[in-house]
Protein backbone atom coordinates (compact mmCIF):
# COMPACT_ATOMS: atom_id res chain seq x y z
CA UNK A 1 0.00 0.00 0.00
CA UNK A 2 1.17 3.51 -0.77
CA UNK A 3 1.56 6.23 1.74
CA UNK A 4 3.43 9.44 1.35
CA UNK A 5 5.38 11.89 3.40
CA UNK A 6 3.09 14.63 2.19
CA UNK A 7 0.94 13.96 5.25
CA UNK A 8 3.45 15.76 7.39
CA UNK A 9 2.52 19.05 5.69
CA UNK A 10 -0.53 19.19 7.85
CA UNK A 11 -4.28 19.24 7.62
CA UNK A 12 -4.91 21.44 4.63
CA UNK A 13 -8.17 20.42 3.01
CA UNK A 14 -7.39 18.33 0.01
CA UNK A 15 -10.27 16.95 -2.07
CA UNK A 16 -8.12 14.11 -3.31
CA UNK A 17 -7.30 13.04 0.23
CA UNK A 18 -10.93 13.29 1.13
CA UNK A 19 -11.74 10.99 -1.79
CA UNK A 20 -9.05 8.57 -0.64
CA UNK A 21 -10.47 8.61 2.86
CA UNK A 22 -13.91 7.77 1.52
CA UNK A 23 -12.68 4.97 -0.71
CA UNK A 24 -10.87 3.50 2.29
CA UNK A 25 -14.09 3.66 4.25
CA UNK A 26 -15.77 1.70 1.45
CA UNK A 27 -12.89 -0.79 1.36
CA UNK A 28 -13.35 -1.35 5.07
CA UNK A 29 -16.89 -2.46 4.27
CA UNK A 30 -15.53 -5.68 2.83
CA UNK A 31 -15.00 -7.91 5.80
CA UNK A 32 -11.42 -9.09 6.32
CA UNK A 33 -10.86 -12.77 5.62
CA UNK A 34 -9.61 -15.35 8.09
CA UNK A 35 -6.29 -14.44 9.66
CA UNK A 36 -3.83 -15.89 12.09
CA UNK A 37 -4.58 -15.18 15.77
CA UNK A 38 -4.42 -12.44 16.98
CA UNK A 39 -5.96 -10.18 14.34
CA UNK A 40 -4.09 -6.89 13.97
CA UNK A 41 -4.78 -3.50 12.48
CA UNK A 42 -1.94 -1.19 11.53
CA UNK A 43 -2.00 2.53 10.87
CA UNK A 44 1.07 4.40 9.64
CA UNK A 45 2.24 7.97 9.24
CA UNK A 46 5.61 9.33 8.17
CA UNK A 47 6.85 9.22 11.76
CA UNK A 48 5.36 6.17 13.39
CA UNK A 49 3.07 3.18 13.19
CA UNK A 50 0.28 2.15 15.52
CA UNK A 51 -0.53 -1.53 15.79
CA UNK A 52 -3.63 -2.77 17.58
CA UNK A 53 -4.43 -6.41 18.27
CA UNK A 54 -7.47 -8.08 19.78
CA UNK A 55 -6.21 -10.51 22.42
CA UNK A 56 -9.07 -10.88 24.89
CA UNK A 57 -8.75 -13.01 27.99
CA UNK A 58 -4.99 -12.82 28.50
CA UNK A 59 -3.09 -11.03 31.24
CA UNK A 60 -1.36 -7.85 30.00
CA UNK A 61 2.06 -8.95 31.26
CA UNK A 62 1.88 -12.32 29.54
CA UNK A 63 2.16 -10.83 26.07
CA UNK A 64 5.69 -10.78 24.72
CA UNK A 65 6.44 -8.00 22.24
CA UNK A 66 9.68 -7.86 20.30
CA UNK A 67 10.90 -5.60 17.52
CA UNK A 68 13.72 -6.18 15.09
CA UNK A 69 14.40 -3.96 12.07
CA UNK A 70 11.01 -3.37 10.54
CA UNK A 71 9.20 -6.37 11.96
CA UNK A 72 7.14 -6.72 15.10
CA UNK A 73 6.50 -10.06 16.80
CA UNK A 74 3.77 -10.82 19.32
CA UNK A 75 3.97 -13.96 21.42
CA UNK A 76 1.71 -15.37 24.05
CA UNK A 77 -0.76 -18.04 24.84
CA UNK A 78 -4.38 -18.46 25.70
CA UNK A 79 -5.05 -21.58 27.66
CA UNK A 80 -8.34 -23.48 27.78
CA UNK A 81 -10.28 -23.70 31.02
CA UNK A 82 -9.11 -26.57 33.15
CA UNK A 83 -11.93 -29.07 33.17
CA UNK A 84 -12.65 -31.30 36.11
CA UNK A 85 -14.24 -34.68 35.94
CA UNK A 86 -17.79 -34.54 34.66
CA UNK A 87 -17.31 -31.15 33.00
CA UNK A 88 -17.63 -30.83 29.26
CA UNK A 89 -17.52 -28.29 26.46
CA UNK A 90 -20.84 -27.70 24.72
CA UNK A 91 -19.33 -25.17 22.38
CA UNK A 92 -15.74 -24.34 21.75
CA UNK A 93 -15.39 -21.45 19.34
CA UNK A 94 -12.69 -19.38 21.01
CA UNK A 95 -9.18 -19.78 19.70
CA UNK A 96 -6.81 -21.33 22.21
CA UNK A 97 -3.16 -22.22 22.24
CA UNK A 98 0.20 -20.57 21.83
CA UNK A 99 0.61 -17.86 19.25
CA UNK A 100 3.50 -16.17 17.48
CA UNK A 101 2.61 -13.50 15.00
CA UNK A 102 5.03 -11.36 13.04
CA UNK A 103 4.00 -8.34 11.03
CA UNK A 104 6.21 -6.26 8.75
CA UNK A 105 6.03 -2.49 8.86
CA UNK A 106 6.91 -0.22 5.95
CA UNK A 107 9.94 1.24 7.76
CA UNK A 108 12.58 0.44 10.39
CA UNK A 109 11.54 0.91 14.03
CA UNK A 110 13.36 2.61 16.87
CA UNK A 111 13.08 -0.32 19.26
CA UNK A 112 13.98 1.78 22.32
CA UNK A 113 10.98 4.05 21.92
CA UNK A 114 8.26 1.47 21.40
CA UNK A 115 5.34 1.87 23.79
CA UNK A 116 2.55 -0.60 24.44
CA UNK A 117 -0.68 -0.53 26.41
CA UNK A 118 -3.34 -3.14 26.98
CA UNK A 119 -6.91 -2.31 27.79
CA UNK A 120 -10.14 -4.33 27.58
CA UNK A 121 -8.41 -7.09 25.67
CA UNK A 122 -7.02 -4.76 23.04
CA UNK A 123 -3.27 -4.31 22.74
CA UNK A 124 -2.03 -1.03 21.28
CA UNK A 125 1.60 -0.53 20.32
CA UNK A 126 3.13 2.72 19.11
CA UNK A 127 6.28 2.16 17.07
CA UNK A 128 8.27 5.27 16.17
CA UNK A 129 10.19 5.21 12.92
CA UNK A 130 13.97 5.00 13.35
CA UNK A 131 15.66 8.38 12.81
CA UNK A 132 18.13 6.82 10.38
CA UNK A 133 15.24 5.56 8.28
CA UNK A 134 13.47 8.90 7.97
CA UNK A 135 13.73 10.71 4.67
CA UNK A 136 16.27 13.52 4.63
CA UNK A 137 15.41 16.92 3.35
CA UNK A 138 18.02 18.27 1.03
CA UNK A 139 18.31 22.00 0.79
CA UNK A 140 18.90 23.26 -2.70
CA UNK A 141 21.43 26.04 -2.80
CA UNK A 142 21.35 28.65 -5.48
CA UNK A 143 24.60 28.86 -7.33
CA UNK B 1 -1.44 -28.26 15.66
CA UNK B 2 -1.91 -27.61 11.92
CA UNK B 3 -1.54 -24.03 10.72
CA UNK B 4 -5.14 -23.83 9.63
CA UNK B 5 -6.24 -24.12 13.22
CA UNK B 6 -4.62 -20.77 13.96
CA UNK B 7 -6.89 -18.91 11.62
CA UNK B 8 -9.60 -16.81 13.14
CA UNK B 9 -12.21 -14.56 11.64
CA UNK B 10 -14.36 -11.97 13.31
CA UNK B 11 -17.83 -12.57 11.94
CA UNK B 12 -20.45 -9.97 11.53
CA UNK B 13 -23.88 -10.77 12.92
CA UNK B 14 -26.00 -11.95 10.03
CA UNK B 15 -29.11 -10.01 10.90
CA UNK B 16 -29.69 -7.55 13.67
CA UNK B 17 -31.30 -9.38 16.51
CA UNK B 18 -34.68 -8.10 17.64
CA UNK B 19 -35.30 -5.37 15.14
CA UNK B 20 -33.27 -2.49 13.89
CA UNK B 21 -30.64 -0.75 15.90
CA UNK B 22 -30.43 2.96 16.50
CA UNK B 23 -26.66 3.06 16.25
CA UNK B 24 -25.36 2.64 12.73
CA UNK B 25 -22.52 0.43 13.79
CA UNK B 26 -21.26 -2.90 12.66
CA UNK B 27 -22.39 -5.70 14.89
CA UNK B 28 -20.23 -8.75 15.42
CA UNK B 29 -21.07 -12.14 16.81
CA UNK B 30 -18.74 -12.81 19.72
CA UNK B 31 -17.18 -16.27 19.72
CA UNK B 32 -18.09 -18.27 22.81
CA UNK B 33 -17.09 -21.31 24.78
CA UNK B 34 -19.83 -23.01 26.74
CA UNK B 35 -18.86 -25.40 29.48
CA UNK B 36 -21.24 -27.51 31.48
CA UNK B 37 -20.16 -28.19 35.04
CA UNK B 38 -21.82 -30.09 37.84
CA UNK B 39 -23.77 -27.17 39.31
CA UNK B 40 -23.67 -24.58 36.57
CA UNK B 41 -23.09 -23.74 32.93
CA UNK B 42 -20.39 -21.24 32.01
CA UNK B 43 -20.51 -19.03 28.95
CA UNK B 44 -17.23 -17.34 28.01
CA UNK B 45 -17.36 -14.74 25.23
CA UNK B 46 -14.53 -12.87 23.56
CA UNK B 47 -15.54 -9.22 23.39
CA UNK B 48 -12.40 -7.16 22.95
CA UNK B 49 -13.00 -3.46 23.55
CA UNK B 50 -15.78 -4.06 26.07
CA UNK B 51 -15.64 -3.41 29.82
CA UNK B 52 -18.09 -3.86 32.68
CA UNK B 53 -19.81 -0.55 31.87
CA UNK B 54 -20.36 -1.19 28.19
CA UNK B 55 -21.60 -4.76 28.40
CA UNK B 56 -25.28 -5.49 28.73
CA UNK B 57 -26.84 -8.80 29.65
CA UNK B 58 -30.59 -9.24 29.64
CA UNK B 59 -32.88 -12.15 30.26
CA UNK B 60 -36.39 -12.05 28.97
CA UNK B 61 -38.36 -15.21 29.45
CA UNK B 62 -35.87 -17.82 28.29
CA UNK B 63 -33.80 -15.61 26.05
CA UNK B 64 -30.38 -14.51 27.19
CA UNK B 65 -29.00 -11.58 25.21
CA UNK B 66 -25.40 -10.49 25.44
CA UNK B 67 -24.52 -7.15 23.93
CA UNK B 68 -21.52 -4.90 24.16
CA UNK B 69 -20.86 -1.41 22.87
CA UNK B 70 -17.39 -0.61 21.59
CA UNK B 71 -16.02 2.86 21.01
CA UNK B 72 -13.69 2.54 18.05
CA UNK B 73 -10.36 4.23 18.55
CA UNK B 74 -9.05 5.30 15.16
CA UNK B 75 -5.60 6.90 15.32
CA UNK B 76 -5.64 10.38 13.77
CA UNK B 77 -3.51 11.56 10.86
CA UNK B 78 -2.54 8.05 9.92
CA UNK B 79 -3.28 5.83 6.98
CA UNK B 80 -4.57 2.32 7.40
CA UNK B 81 -1.84 -0.09 6.37
CA UNK B 82 -3.16 -3.49 7.49
CA UNK B 83 -6.78 -4.27 8.31
CA UNK B 84 -7.39 -7.72 9.74
CA UNK B 85 -10.38 -7.03 11.93
CA UNK B 86 -13.33 -4.72 12.02
CA UNK B 87 -14.46 -2.78 15.04
CA UNK B 88 -18.06 -2.68 16.13
CA UNK B 89 -20.56 -3.68 18.75
CA UNK B 90 -21.30 -7.24 19.80
CA UNK B 91 -24.55 -9.09 20.12
CA UNK B 92 -25.51 -12.70 20.57
CA UNK B 93 -28.69 -14.36 21.74
CA UNK B 94 -29.07 -17.71 23.47
CA UNK B 95 -32.19 -19.59 24.43
CA UNK B 96 -31.99 -21.03 27.90
CA UNK B 97 -33.69 -24.16 29.05
CA UNK B 98 -35.68 -24.36 32.26
CA UNK B 99 -32.77 -25.93 34.04
CA UNK B 100 -31.13 -22.53 34.62
CA UNK B 101 -31.87 -20.61 37.82
CA UNK B 102 -32.32 -17.18 36.27
CA UNK B 103 -32.25 -15.36 39.60
CA UNK B 104 -28.72 -16.38 40.35
CA UNK B 105 -26.92 -15.64 37.10
CA UNK B 106 -23.59 -13.90 37.59
CA UNK B 107 -21.38 -12.17 35.07
CA UNK B 108 -17.96 -10.59 35.03
CA UNK B 109 -15.72 -8.95 32.44
CA UNK B 110 -11.94 -9.03 32.48
CA UNK B 111 -9.50 -8.10 29.73
CA UNK B 112 -12.26 -7.99 27.14
CA UNK B 113 -13.56 -11.44 28.05
CA UNK B 114 -17.07 -11.90 29.40
CA UNK B 115 -17.80 -14.79 31.72
CA UNK B 116 -21.37 -15.68 32.64
CA UNK B 117 -22.18 -18.31 35.24
CA UNK B 118 -25.62 -19.84 34.85
CA UNK B 119 -26.40 -21.90 37.95
CA UNK B 120 -28.55 -24.95 37.44
CA UNK B 121 -31.90 -24.99 39.18
CA UNK B 122 -31.80 -26.89 42.47
CA UNK B 123 -34.19 -29.59 41.35
CA UNK B 124 -32.10 -30.45 38.35
CA UNK B 125 -28.68 -30.63 39.87
CA UNK B 126 -27.19 -34.01 39.43
CA UNK B 127 -27.09 -35.69 42.77
CA UNK B 128 -24.77 -38.41 43.70
CA UNK B 129 -26.43 -41.12 45.68
CA UNK B 130 -24.17 -42.92 47.99
CA UNK B 131 -24.66 -46.63 47.85
CA UNK B 132 -24.24 -48.33 51.13
CA UNK B 133 -23.32 -51.91 51.56
CA UNK B 134 -25.94 -53.88 53.39
CA UNK B 135 -24.87 -54.99 56.78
Amino acid sequence: MLWSDFERFGRIFDPWREFERMSRAVARGTSPSAVEFPAVNIWVSGNDAIVTAEIPGVAPNSIDISVIGNSLTLRGSRQPEALKEGEAYHRRERWQGEFTKTVDLPFAIDANKVEASFSRGVLQITLPRAEADKPKKIAVKSA
Amino acid sequence: MPDMAKDIQKKEAESPERGERTRTRRVYTPVVDIIERKDDIIVIADMPGVDEKSVDITIEKNVLTISGAVEAVIPENRTMYVNEYGIGDYQRVFTLTDEVDKEKIQASVKNGMLKIVLPKAEALKTRKIAVKTEA
